[in-house]
């Protein structure tokens, strides 16, 4: 219908998740409408990304290559072109603070959720990103996950506390089940991030489970 | 747009969108269900929290084209004690994955819901972990489905002492015509008691090999019949 370079930008756009292919034949026609230099910007910034990107090789957050080594040389392609799960070159930024401190460790699903703590301003540790959580319903076990490279770490790194910041879903709590059932006979603190309620909502409206949850962490302000 | 009240059980989710999620439910009298949740992803969503498998709900939804939507949302029962406990947990994947599975869309089902929130009920509730009841459910689904495999006797010739269990072939079979694994008495009687009206002794049982192995019996017989394999079941250890 459309010529061969038209077709092959449908086509690969249609391949980026929530794109179906609709969406993708106006995304492509705003490509082609937009200036040159639009569209080469947008190429090159994937083309970067893909090279100076890479898996943190300490606690799998997102990291990017350090300054100095520039995008195609031998580190840039080799850290770029290893999988998830192996070893890395590379250090993220939080990993290479000498601020942060490294007895304390909070475990995430996902890179997103690094930098959902960071907004807090709260934290001061490291993280670990298990690259997500057990879900018995599709098959995703303890294997899949970051586990042992977590555990691997806990020793040489002198870490004395864990906390346990998944997802508070089925699958968030299941990895947090099995994860303090695999530390628990360490030499170290393991908790878990508080459910509750949020704050600016209404109580009436709080499902009975977060209410439940938030009556039993009460703590005390007085008295 | 049809507005409808109805109790479910919510199977599982999948993230839709920026912050919505479609949840698959098993009704009490609208068979499976797939459903838009809208906003349940955010932190402040009046109705997210109460939509998380294996959570049994009273909701208020309204019939769409493709999928239906949920307006409001109650818990009759969390289950909560399931969240504390992984085994449990696990098995809870493993009922809810297999009623996904065998519930139809738009057929009702009064009889699969009981089953599953009789199953829920008791894997929560039970002071001890039933070592047998996702076993047991999924020979009680099978009996339901009307493809129990025969394990009486011989599934070729009628001969009552069988040696053998192949799901291919329907069932045990005796010394002359066997096939597929070897089975053994006591297997067969834990088995023949969840069949034959004695659950509740069936899941009084302890965890042994007899138990494991008829709850494998199931597992491959639930297999076979909806021709693919079941994740939960099969995951931490479980029973396969």
């Amino acid at each position: 219908m459309y010529t061969a370079a038209v077709q092959d930008l449908i086509d690969e756009l249609g391949r980026l998740p929530g794109i179906g292919p609709k969406s993708a034949q106006r995304i492509a026609f705003h490509l082609l409408s937009v200036s040159k230099d639009d569209a080469l910007r947008l190429a090159h910034s994937i083309t970067v990304a893909k090279e100076r990107v890479s898996w943190c090789r300490r606690c799998f957050n997102i990291a990017e290559v350090q300054a100095g080594l520039h995008p195609g040389s031998g580190l840039a392609q080799h850290a770029a072109s290893e999988p998830a799960g192996d070893a890395h070159t590379v250090l993220c930024d939080i990993c290479r603070d000498a601020r942060r401190d490294p007895k304390v460790i909070c475990v995430v699903e996902e890179s997103r959720d690094v930098v959902a703590m960071e907004k807090t301003r709260e934290f001061r540790g490291l993280y670990h990103v298990l690259g997500g959580a057990i879900s018995p319903i599709d098959g995703i076990g303890p294997d899949k996950l970051r586990v042992r490279e977590l555990i691997a770490r806990i020793s040489p790194e002198g870490v004395e506390e864990v906390i346990l910041a998944t997802n508070p879903n089925i699958e968030g709590e299941a990895t947090a089940l099995y994860l303090t059932k695999l530390l628990e006979h360490l030499p170290l603190k393991v908790t878990q991030l508080a459910s509750g309620l949020p704050v600016g909502g209404d109580l009436e409206y709080a499902d009975e489970l977060t209410l439940g949850r938030a009556l039993e962490g009460r703590r005390t302000i007085g008295g | 747009m049809g507005l409808y009240r109805d109790e479910a059980v919510v199977l599982r989710t999948y993230k839709l969108g920026e912050a919505d999620r479609i949840i698959v439910l098993l009704t009490a009298t609208r068979g499976k269900v797939r459903a838009v949740a809208k906003g349940v992803r955010r932190t402040k969503s009046r109705f997210g929290g109460r939509l998380e498998p294996p959570s049994r709900v009273s909701l208020l939804g309204y019939e769409g084209r493709n999928l239906d939507g949920i307006n409001q949302v109650e818990t009759v029962d969390a289950y909560a004690p399931l969240r504390r406990d992984l085994e449990r947990m696990t098995d809870a994947g493993a009922l809810v994955e297999a009623a996904e599975q065998v519930g139809r869309e738009g057929e009702s089902d009064p009889g699969l819901f009981k089953m599953l929130t009789g199953a829920l009920r008791t894997l929560a509730y039970s002071p001890q972990r039933p070592a047998l009841l996702v076993g047991a459910f999924y020979w009680k689904l099978l009996a339901a489905e009307g493809v129990v495999p025969v394990v009486e006797h011989c599934v070729a010739c009628g001969e009552p002492e069988v040696v053998s269990f192949d799901v291919a072939s329907g069932g045990t079979l005796c010394r002359a015509h066997r096939q597929g694994a070897p089975v053994d008495a006591a297997t067969l009687a834990v088995v023949r008691q969840v069949l034959g009206g004695r659950l509740v002794d069936a899941l009084a049982l302890p965890a042994s090999p007899e138990v494991f192995a008829a709850a494998g019996m199931a597992t491959a017989a639930l297999e076979a019949h909806l021709e693919r394999r079941l994740k939960a079941v099969h995951l931490l250890g479980g029973a396969s």
